[in-house]
């Protein structure tokens, strides 16, 4: 069928900031269903509050709203553009319950607009537990047995079908809190009575309990015509109990016959064509029961997935872009395959080699948080890996991770020499608990298992994991002790080829075998180019090689046959970011998106080198060529060696690559853009000093301690508060304020392990400090401001924890100008050629300089949002050798407008987990709001981060000493504006003194009903809360924790809460006014 | 132990035996499919070929009694990239490398099995030799070179049964294993050129009381049994050859509704006065995409088949009902006059998809439409 012509303008809602469980992927799939409509000549309105993204770029829609992605946000953005249909299913979970937020309450239908790809009512049947069960039992696919429960007497009767262990879920509380499993009678009576208190509707969902089955899942998409197709199946190491996104995963199926699969097929078939979804894609999951296959189907999603994106990845098969172009009508077999060329999207990808995705982990964050893998998703990020064999994968996965692992090191054992030895009741205890209950490092404590002479039926009775992935381990355990034997063998033995040949296909990395042979990573990769051992690249290509790939899209493994068929022209090559993690995550791939877009519009080839499935770099249509690899030194080297390229550019996808500089650098690499000795100029804390010295430039006063000792000695020197740190941290890891000896001892030896080797800094804290954050760009002779930001929250929060705004709201012009000349300063003498982020503490008008990183930063994005200067872009071209001088790139933007960014966080998914922020970086994501006023654009920057900003109603402030006096002020305007205060004892009397009217409240230990009641029975509409000491922060925990579980606004630092004060005021008296990106642009 | 494939046209891979130990010839062929290597392993349709899997990992489900499409393996050689030692699956009784040495079956693993698949892709499916006794590439080329080519050659002669014999088992299902058959609507003659048992559980499965014969019974004997219908079967190599088959068809051609799969499809339209011609390298998956002309539609499809008709001839005599989206060749056919009709794939699946069972219906519509006009 043709596209529809009765529709003009879509708009595509995309997911928003980078949440647990909704991350890059939706960029990506939001990118091309954008791309892909735009193609097809319709006019594209997008909404999405994350700057960090392709899909905001003001070139990919039409009309780019970053705005927060919310209801009334969106029912402003339908009456101003009147677009002809709403395409929901490309955003994640946030789009798609927006769009069911205003399809519900008739704004689509009194503005006539369509909801494409998937109606309200399929959305519903797929999401609602009920209507989903009724639509299976319809067609007769199995769902796990379950029941309703409102009472005891439900309950007991329920459970006669559902049988033990059965899953307990109270309906409407967060994060599933209250649920649990239970294996008895009076395990399940304590668990459904504590479940039905829990749930605000007395509900529980009683389930069978299908834990320790194998899990799959299929991707399945469906066009106009009814035709469907599946593009990947995939399969669960990880037997079910353990979310799918914190799974390892494995494409395609492993353990099915043809017989099992074929009825996944068709149920998925029968699923897709049942809920009703017209038109993309879908992911389904399935439970299967090792013993006898009897399958279950768990859940739908209709709408593209995280799945869909790694089995884009995976299969080449775009599936959100073939999604965007079958929502306006096309059918499948209407979209040629941009792969093959000669085929069409009417088909069903077929793979020649193992995919394996790898989940990431930041359990080091928070360290309070319960680590165990459940139905609960924790993973911040993933990598995905290609081999030939599952063996070569899985390896390659395991070093993608940047984790410092190489491949499949012990756990147990201190050296190869020690495997096999009887453990001791601890190790024996360690090992069971690890094997049993889910965890990250659990894969690791199985070839341990291994290596403790356990058995495959032993490991999976423990783990459930399919004896399958078992035994590939295992035989992974077996070689490396055949190889640890080849230590002794020398050099020039003749067996030497075909040994590491085999080890290589089996994906050992060079540093791996390096530990095996006891020798360096050097010699081992110099003896294995001495036998011209090097890895060949095949292609992805959708068909097991039955038709000619047009696409470079590449993988290593090692076989005699090479397909890279690298060209001739001059070509540059990009390192990405890996696996998504606090610190560094989808910023970072923009970077590197904008840097390919730069250079391929230059002329040169364009190379990327990554490992995350979930990002916009990785599609295979961004760059010239595309290297699905671990971001290894060995594994760079190797692409580099047989891509030859101009030079690299390892400075846009954060410390990933910046880490391999010094390395690839000495091996001969030409690096572009700034040099490596630069950047170890910046990060070597002795050779900074002295840079800062030459400049006669500022820093808090800090020294370098190797023990306790000298540690302490330092902070009596420079005075409390001090800030202590590993040296060379990513995201603020293991970083602290302070304020005490005794906590300055517990700090050293708890948190870190100071040596000569891994000295620790300390630096003087500066109180109440405004920190400042500078992106610049250098080409070595001129320097150009890319953008000032001025944090909102104040020094010590880390800087990607904090809001920010551009331009700066109160900092002083002179200040400003002073710090423009110190970043020009720093920026020449360090001869930055691309991009340079410094970090500035402003205190009592005096500057002082707390970081500099010669690299694109977090914030490059935002800045590009906020001056419609694309900075990344920029450098591309200044390493690549041009001038900012012929970019015509001469004076700062300074924006008529104000933006604002604000950080988001995954505390609601790790209960007992404190809010509290710190120098410690714990944010997934960000979000923007723009507006005409820092006021409005902050206010904005809050309901895009999900903070339900109230105009009125009580709010209750319980603050440490210190901040008192200072929100005197704020509190008069609050009560002004018709708020009213609600404060604990001491915090009511102060501001009663001052003659503010306020309620007193209990605090929690003075008896009830006290504020953490009124918090739960809705009477608060807003927290102010800030602390000092670890008494005070105990005593308050269940404040912010009730808060946040029950989306109540809360803000735990002074300025966030005087800026949050203006803001509510601002909310309160002027109406919420949307504007796209391209407008304010134009006023410029 | 070391194995190699030596193709004719030179090219060599060294790689290890795995299962039965020896030297065999054949068509060396790939197949796509992701799953089902029991079911393509016992596929009479293989006869006279070596067969590529482009999926790596082999063997993993391992063997069971259940999943088998004859009685034994037809293929002449089996090539993987790993073969599964370990199998994991409910069913499981033996492993692949067992079942291969119990069964005869020279292969190789450990070979660039994509580096093979992107040269029969190149160069056309040809003549190859698998052997783990005699070492030599050269020989081995020599002996390539000399194997027969199975162009002009009759294969259904070694695939089909010797006696005719009665079939009542349906389709498998999870939890029951195969059914027994129900209600005998329909009496249903099935030429054996090579057939595959799940053709005739799903023939089992819409109501036919089926009896088997061999590929030589001649049609005034399957007249003589008074059947509802008559199906022919799928089969190995070149359907020119096999001129008794063709020439039987003819004889049938309007006096009982017809149902061709595969060969059985090639069989008829030659019996049209058509023409067929080897293609480059085949269909051998279970992702092709096949569009019904009437409505549109797009189905995913079994296939195995190296050669293919040529439309042209038969143009007046049938309509195309079916094409290949992925080389429009033709996948469908039916008579404009008479109750006959085929298809090129396999809509009995096993392996693959499922999309297109109907044609079992038809075919009983066929039948049934047939017994009335008689009436």
């Amino acid at each position: 069928m043709p596209k529809r012509t009765d529709i003009q303008k879509i708009l595509i809602i995309g997911a928003g900031p980078i949440i647990i469980g909704q991350a890059c992927e939706f960029d990506y799939s939001g990118t091309q269903a954008c791309k892909a409509l735009k193609e097809e000549g319709y006019t594209v309105i997008l909404l999405n509050s994350n700057p960090a993204t392709i899909m905001t770029d003001p070139e990919t829609a039409d009309r780019t709203y970053v705005e927060p992605v919310t209801p009334e946000v969106l029912e402003k953005i339908i009456e101003k553009e009147r677009p002809d249909a709403i395409l929901p299913t490309l955003g994640g979970q946030t789009a798609l319950n927006t769009a069911v937020a205003v399809a519900k309450n008739g704004v689509l239908e009194r503005y006539g607009v369509e909801l494409i790809g998937a109606s309200l009512d399929a959305i519903e049947k797929a999401e609602d537990r009920t209507l989903f069960k009724q639509a299976m039992a319809k067609i007769g696919v199995d769902v796990p047995r379950s029941g309703l429960a409102h009472s005891y007497e439900e309950a007991m009767e329920i459970i006669e079908s559902v049988g033990f262990p059965a899953i307990i879920r109270p309906s409407f509380t967060m994060g599933g809190s209250g649920g649990g499993i239970a294996y008895n009678r009076e395990e399940y009576e304590a668990m459904a009575l504590a479940g039905i208190d829990a749930s605000p509707t007395n509900e529980i969902l009683i389930e069978e309990s299908i834990i320790g089955w194998k899990e799959f899942e299929l991707e399945v998409m469906r066009d106009t015509a009814d035709n469907v197709v599946i593009i990947c199946s995939i399969e669960n190491f990880d037997a079910m109990g353990v979310h799918t996104g914190d799974s390892i995963t494995v494409a395609p199926a492993q353990t099915l016959t043809d017989k099992e699969y074929q009825i996944l097929r068709d149920a998925s078939i029968k699923i897709i064509r049942e809920i009703g979804v017209d038109t993309g894609g879908s992911n389904i999951q399935f439970g299967i029961n090792p013993i006898d296959g009897r399958l279950a189907v768990i859940e739908m999603n209709p709408r593209v997935s995280r799945s869909s994106a790694l089995a884009s990845k995976a299969t080449g098969f775009p599936i959100a872009k073939i999604a965007a172009k079958l929502s306006i009508g096309y059918t499948l077999d209407e979209i040629p395959n941009d792969i093959t060329r000669e085929t069409f999207a009417s088909f069903e990808p077929t793979i020649d080699y193992v995919v394996t995705k790898i989940p990431r982990f930041t359990f080091e964050k928070f360290p309070q948080a319960d680590s165990t893998l459940t139905t609960q998703m924790k993973s911040v990020g993933e990598a995905m890996s290609i081999g030939r064999t599952f063996k070569e994968s899985l390896q390659k996965g395991l070093r993608s991770m940047e984790i410092g692992s190489y491949g499949f090191e012990s756990r147990l054992f201190s050296s190869p020499q020690e495997w096999g030895r009887p453990l001791s009741d601890a190790e024996q205890e360690l090992l069971n608990t690890k094997l049993h209950v889910p965890n990250w490092e659990r894969i690791w404590f199985i070839a341990d298992a291994f290596r403790a002479n356990m058995d495959i039926a032993q490991i999976h009775s423990v783990t459930r994991i399919d004896p399958w992935f078992l035994f590939q381990i295992q035989q992974i355990v077996e070689m490396e002790e055949g190889l640890v034997k080849l230590a002794d063998l020398p050099l020039d033995d003749a067996e030497w080829p075909a040994l590491l040949r085999d080890a290589k296909q089996n994906g050992f990395s060079d540093r791996r075998l390096a530990q095996l042979f006891g020798k360096t990573e050097d010699e081992v990769r110099q003896l294995r180019h001495s036998f011209g051992i090097r890895p060949v690249y095949k292609r992805v290509d959708t068909c097991g090689a039955e038709f000619v790939a047009h696409t470079p899209y590449l993988y290593s493994t090692y076989e005699t046959e090479c397909e890279a068929m690298p060209t001739d022209r001059k070509k540059i090559m990009i390192l990405g970011g890996g696996p998504n993690r606090i610190g560094q995550g989808i910023e970072f791939d923009y970077c590197c998106v904008h840097g390919v877009m730069a250079l391929a519009a230059d002329g040169y080839e364009t190379i990327m080198v990554n490992c995350n499935p979930e990002t916009v770099s990785t599609d295979y249509d961004t760059s010239d060529r595309l290297y699905f690899e671990p971001l290894t030194f060995e594994d760079v080297l190797e692409i580099v060696h047989i891509e030859k390229p101009l030079g690299v550019i390892v400075q846009f996808g954060g410390q990933t690559p910046l880490k391999l500089a010094v390395a690839l650098e000495q091996a001969g690499v030409p690096i572009l853009g700034t040099t490596p000795d630069a950047i170890d100029r910046a990060e070597d804390r002795e050779r900074f000093q002295a840079l800062l010295f030459k400049l006669n430039l500022l820093q808090p006063d800090n020294g370098l301690a190797r023990s306790f000792d000298e540690a302490e000695k330092i902070a009596e020197r420079i005075g409390y508060p001090v800030v202590v740190r590993p040296s060379y941290v990513l995201g603020g890891r293991a970083m602290e304020i302070v304020y005490h000896v005794d906590a300055l001892r517990s700090y050293m030896q708890n948190a870190v392990q100071a040596s000569p080797d891994h000295p620790i800094l300390v630096d003087k804290f500066l109180v109440h400090a405004i920190e400042v954050d500078v992106d610049a760009l250098s080409d070595g002779r001129d320097v150009v401001i890319g953008g000032i930001m001025q944090h909102i929250e104040e020094a010590g929060i880390h800087s990607g924890d904090s809001a920010c705004a551009l331009p700066p709201f109160s900092l002083k012009p002179t200040i400003v100008d002073e710090i423009r000349r110190q970043t020009r300063e720093l920026a020449l003498e360090l001869g930055v050629v691309g991009l340079m982020n410094i970090q500035f503490a402003v205190k009592d008008d005096t500057i002082y300089l707390l970081e500099v990183n010669p690299r694109a930063s977090r914030t490059v994005p935002f800045v590009s949002k906020a001056t419609n200067r694309q900075l990344a872009k920029l450098a591309a071209q200044v390493m690549a050798g041009k001038t900012l001088d012929e970019l015509g790139i001469r004076d700062e933007i300074i924006p008529s407008y104000v933006s604002v960014k604000e950080a988001v966080f995954p505390f609601v998914k790790f209960p007992g987990v404190d809010t509290l922020l710190g120098p410690e970086m714990k944010s997934t994501g960000e979000v923007m709001g723009i507006d005409t006023n820092f006021y409005q654009a902050f206010a904005k920057s809050q309901l895009a981060a999900g903070v339900h900003l109230p105009v009125k109603g009580n709010v209750f402030v319980s603050l440490k000493d210190g901040d008192k006096q200072t929100f005197i002020e704020p509190a008069r305007r609050l009560v002004a504006g018709g708020f009213n205060l609600v404060a604990t004892r001491g915090t009511a009397a102060f501001l009663e003194s001052n003659g503010l009217p306020v309620t007193a409240i209990n605090k929690v230990k003075e008896g009830r009903p006290h504020c953490v009641d009124a918090l739960k029975s809705k009477e608060i509409a807003m927290v102010f809360n800030t602390t000092f000491g670890p008494h005070s922060v105990a005593d308050s925990y269940s404040i912010r924790r009730t808060a946040l579980m029950n989306n109540i606004a809360y803000y735990t630092t002074l300025e966030g809460i005087i800026a949050a004060v203006d803001a509510v005021l601002s909310l309160g008296r002027e109406k919420l006014d949307v504007v796209p990106l391209q407008e304010y642009y134009a006023r410029q | 132990m070391k194995a190699i494939l030596a193709l004719a046209d030179g090219r060599v891979f060294i790689g290890k035996a795995f299962g039965a130990r020896g030297e065999v010839t054949g068509e060396v062929v790939f197949n796509t499919s992701m799953t089902g290597y029991q079911e393509i392993l016992t596929d009479p349709s293989y006869c006279g070929e070596i067969v590529t899997m482009t999926y790596p990992l082999i063997g993993n489900c391992g063997i069971n009694p259940e999943d088998v499409e004859s009685g034994r393996p037809h293929l002449s050689g089996f090539i993987v990239k790993e073969a599964c030692p370990y199998p994991s699956n409910w069913r499981s009784t033996m492993t692949l490398d067992d079942y291969l040495k119990q069964n005869n079956i020279v292969g190789i693993q450990g070979i660039d099995t994509r580096s093979l698949v992107r040269h029969i892709r190149d160069n056309g499916a040809q003549t190859g030799i698998i052997s783990s006794i005699d070492l030599d590439p050269a020989s081995l080329v020599q002996k390539a070179r000399k194997a027969p080519s199975i162009v002009g050659h009759d294969l259904v002669q070694e695939v089909t049964c010797k006696e005719a014999y009665h079939w009542t088992e349906g389709p498998w299902k999870l939890g029951e294993g195969y059914q027994q058959a129900g209600e005998m609507r329909y009496k249903v003659i099935a030429y054996d050129f090579g057939i595959k048992r799940n053709i005739l559980r799903n023939l089992v499965s819409i109501g036919c009381d089926v009896t088997v014969v061999p590929a030589s019974t001649p049609a005034s004997e399957v007249l003589a049994m008074k059947p509802d219908g008559v199906f022919l079967s799928n089969g190995p190599g070149d359907p020119e050859p096999v001129v008794y088959a063709q020439e039987n068809i003819r004889q049938l051609l309007g006096k009982v509704p017809i149902f061709g799969i595969c060969l059985g499809h090639q069989l008829l339209a030659l019996a049209l006065g058509g023409r067929t011609y080897k293609l480059k390298f085949g269909h051998r998956g279970g992702n092709q995409p096949v569009q019904r002309k009437s409505e549109g539609q797009v189905e995913i499809t079994s296939q195995n088949h190296g050669f293919a008709v040529d439309g042209d001839a038969i143009k007046d005599a049938a309509v195309l009902t079916h094409i290949n989206l992925n080389d429009n060749t033709i996948e469908g056919l039916e008579h404009c006059q008479v109750p006959a009709f085929s298809v090129q794939y396999h809509p009995e699946a096993s392996p693959g998809p499922h999309d297109a069972r109907y044609l079992f219906d038809r075919f009983a519509a066929l039948m049934d439409k047939h017994r009335k006009s008689l009436v």
